[in-house]
C-alpha cells in the first residue's frame, strides 16, 4: 500500500522544491503525487529479487578526460545567460551565509 | 561537577591540486578575475555533459592508499540536491552510495603518544561557487570560478578527544596530502576547510551525546579556539538539565563564538540518486598496483631514513621533513656537500630564521641547493668564517648567487698565509704601544684586546685561531 500523501507531505516538499503553492495547487499536486506513489506501488508487485539494481542502461564505464585545460575565458558568452549580472558576476536576490 | 569526554569527529575537504576541474576543461587556477574559468558545465546549464578528469581519479586513489583505505573498485557519482545559488546546477556531484575509498586510518603523535584515527570514507565531489554579500546593494554576486574545482572528502570516526588531537590529525592529513603533491593544503586559500563534528558525555559512557557541526573554520587557531568554546557551551546546557539540539553552527572568529545556522529538522533532504550523466568508474587491479608502486616517500619513512642514513636525531629528522619541498633541499644539499649534520644544522637554524623573518613558505624558497652546499665546504676548508658565511647565505638565500665566486669578488675569502695577516698584526701592536707592554709584562687579558682589534681589522679573512697563533708568536718573539 502506498504512503499516503498527506498536507505535511505537500509542505515538505514545497519546502525542499522551494515552491509557494496556493491551497488550490496543493490539492491538484496531492492528486497528482498520489497518481505516481500508486504507479510505483503497482510496479512493486513484480517479483525483482533476481534483478541487479540498474543505475545506467549503457555498458560502458571508465569514460575520461586528460587534465589539460582546454577552456579560456568565455565569461562573456556565459554571463549573457544570467537575467541579472554586475561587475563580470551573476547577481541573485540577496542570500544569508 | 560531572566529568565531560569531547568526542569528535570530522570532515575535511581538500581542493585537489589538478591543472583543470573535475567535469570540464576550465583551469582551477586561484584568483582569476570573478567567472573567467567558467562554461557551460560548470555553470550548469542544461544540455551541458560532464566528463569525469582522470587525475582526480588518480588522486583520490593515491591519498587513499596513504591512508589504508580500501578502494571501491566499482564507484559512483551521486546527485546531492539543494537551492543555493553558489550551487549552479541545484544538485552537487558528489559520492554516497559508492565512495572511491573506506575504512582506513592514520596514525597521529601527541603529547600523550601514538593513536590511531579511523576514517570512514573518502569521497570526490565538485566545489561549489564563491557568493560576496553586497550589503550596500541589498544583493548577492555569484563568481563560478570555483564551482567544479575537485575536493575529496575525507570523513574520520569521532575518534578524536581533544583539540590537540584534531589538529595532529588535520596536520597529518595536510602533510600526507602535500608529499602526495594531491593538494598544498592551503587553510587561507581554503583548498583544504574542516567541519567540526562535536558532542560530549560523562566519563565512562558507552553511547554518544547528541552533536553539533561547525563551519567556516579556516585556521588551526580557530579550529582549537571553536573546540573550546562547543565543548564549554554544551556543558553548560547538560548541566543546566537541557538538552543539546542537532544542528550546524558558524563559527566567527572575530567574536570567538558560534550561532546555530540550520536546524537539521529544517526539511534538510538532499535526496541523493545516482547521477545519470557521469558512467560508474571501475577500477582494475592494475591500475591499484600501478599507483601503490609509484607513491613517494611518506614522511614518517623519510623521517627514518634520516636517522638511519644521516644519523640525525628523531627531532631534527622530524623538523626537516615537515615540508616535503624544504626537505628535498635539504638532502641534495646534504648530498652535494657529503656532510648531512653540518647541512642539517644549516637548514634548521638559518634556513629556518630566514623564511620566518620574511614571512615566505617552502614553496617559496628558491636558492640553489649546491650553493649551500658550496658555502659549506668552504667553511669547512676554512676559506670563509662562520660569520661571513652567514652573511653570505643571506645572499644566496634572497638573490641565489654562487658564493664561490662572491666571496673571491667581496675580498671575504681567508687569507692565512699571506702577507696580510702578519701586516695587520704589525700595524695593530704599532697602535697600541701600552696594551703592548703591558701584554709582554705577562698582563694575559690584554690577549683577547688584541685578537678582537686583529679580528675587527681583517674583517673575518682570518680565522680566530689564526690571528690567535701569529699572535702568540710575535709576542714570543718580542719577549
Amino acid at each position: 500500500m502506498a504512503k499516503i500523501i498527506d498536507d505535511e507531505t505537500i509542505e515538505n516538499v514545497c519546502i525542499l522544491a522551494k515552491l509557494a503553492l496556493t491551497e488550490e495547487e496543493k490539492e491538484k499536486a496531492k492528486a497528482d503525487m498520489q497518481k505516481m506513489l500508486d504507479y510505483v506501488d503497482k510496479l512493486d508487485e513484480l517479483d525483482t529479487e533476481a534483478v541487479e539494481p540498474l543505475t545506467h542502461i549503457f555498458g560502458s564505464d571508465n569514460v575520461f578526460r586528460d587534465d589539460v585545460v582546454t577552456n579560456g575565458d568565455c565569461r562573456k558568452e556565459m554571463l549573457a545567460n544570467a537575467p541579472k549580472a554586475r561587475e563580470w558576476q551573476y547577481q541573485v536576490p540577496k542570500t544569508i551565509g | 561537577m560531572k566529568q565531560y569526554e569531547t568526542v569528535i569527529g570530522l570532515e575535511v575537504h581538500v581542493e585537489l591540486a589538478t591543472k583543470t576541474k573535475i567535469f570540464c576543461g576550465c583551469s582551477t587556477e586561484f584568483g582569476g578575475a570573478p567567472n573567467t574559468h567558467t562554461c557551460p558545465v560548470c555553470t550548469g546549464m542544461p544540455g551541458s555533459l560532464p566528463v569525469l578528469n582522470r587525475q582526480v581519479v588518480e588522486f583520490a586513489l593515491k591519498a587513499g592508499i596513504a591512508a589504508n583505505c580500501r578502494i571501491n573498485q566499482y564507484c559512483r557519482f551521486d546527485r546531492k540536491n539543494y537551492f543555493y545559488p553558489d550551487n549552479p546546477q541545484n544538485y552537487q556531484i558528489s559520492q554516497l552510495y559508492l565512495p572511491i575509498c573506506q575504512d582506513g586510518w592514520v596514525e597521529i603523535e601527541t603529547s600523550a603518544g601514538k593513536k590511531k584515527i579511523r576514517i570512514h570514507e573518502m569521497h570526490m565531489e565538485e566545489d561549489a561557487g564563491k557568493l560576496i554579500h553586497d550589503e550596500w546593494e541589498d544583493c548577492s554576486l555569484v563568481d563560478y570560478n570555483r564551482s567544479g574545482v575537485p575536493l575529496i572528502e575525507i570523513v574520520s570516526e569521532p575518534d578524536m578527544r581533544s583539540a590537540e588531537e584534531v589538529i595532529a590529525y588535520l596536520e597529518k592529513l595536510r602533510c600526507m596530502m602535500q608529499y602526495l603533491g594531491v593538494s598544498d593544503c592551503k587553510l587561507q586559500e581554503g583548498s583544504m576547510r574542516a567541519d567540526v563534528n562535536l558532542s560530549v558525555r560523562e566519563v565512562g559512557s558507552e553511547t554518544f551525546g547528541t552533536r553539533t557541526e561547525m563551519k567556516n573554520l579556516n585556521s588551526f587557531k580557530a579550529i582549537a579556539r571553536a573546540i573550546d568554546g562547543e565543548r564549554e557551551r554544551q556543558i553548560e546546557l547538560l548541566e543546566m538539565g537541557r538538552a543539546v539540539v542537532q544542528e550546524t553552527r558558524r563559527w566567527d572568529d572575530n567574536k570567538e563564538s558560534s550561532h546555530a545556522m540550520r536546524s537539521k529538522e529544517d526539511a534538510k533532504d538532499y535526496r541523493y540518486f545516482p547521477d545519470p550523466d557521469l558512467l560508474p568508474v571501475h577500477i582494475s587491479d592494475e591500475w591499484i598496483a600501478r599507483l601503490k608502486a609509484s607513491q613517494p616517500e611518506l614522511r614518517e619513512e623519510k623521517q627514518q631514513r634520516y636517522q638511519e642514513e644521516y644519523g640525525l636525531s628523531a627531532y631534527d629528522a622530524g623538523l626537516l621533513t615537515e615540508s616535503r619541498i624544504l626537505s628535498e633541499k635539504y638532502e641534495e644539499t646534504a648530498d652535494l656537500c657529503g656532510n648531512p649534520k653540518k647541512a642539517a644544522n644549516w637548514f634548521m637554524v638559518e634556513v629556518l630564521r630566514l623564511m620566518k623573518d620574511r614571512g615566505l613558505e617552502p614553496e617559496q624558497v628558491t636558492f640553489t641547493p649546491g650553493h649551500l652546499a658550496d658555502l659549506i665546504q668552504m667553511v669547512e676548508r676554512k676559506e670563509v668564517s662562520a660569520q661571513n658565511a652567514k652573511k653570505v647565505f643571506e645572499k644566496v638565500f634572497e638573490e641565489d648567487i654562487d658564493p664561490v665566486s662572491y666571496i673571491e669578488e667581496h675580498g671575504l675569502k681567508i687569507v692565512e698565509d699571506t702577507g696580510l695577516l702578519e701586516e695587520t698584526l704589525q700595524k695593530i701592536l704599532e697602535e697600541n704601544p701600552g696594551p703592548l707592554q703591558e701584554l709582554l709584562g705577562g698582563k694575559e687579558k690584554v690577549f683577547g684586546f688584541f685578537v678582537g682589534k686583529m679580528m675587527k681589522e681583517l674583517k673575518g679573512k682570518a680565522s680566530p685561531d689564526a690571528v690567535r697563533e701569529a699572535l702568540t708568536k710575535e709576542i714570543e718573539k718580542r719577549k
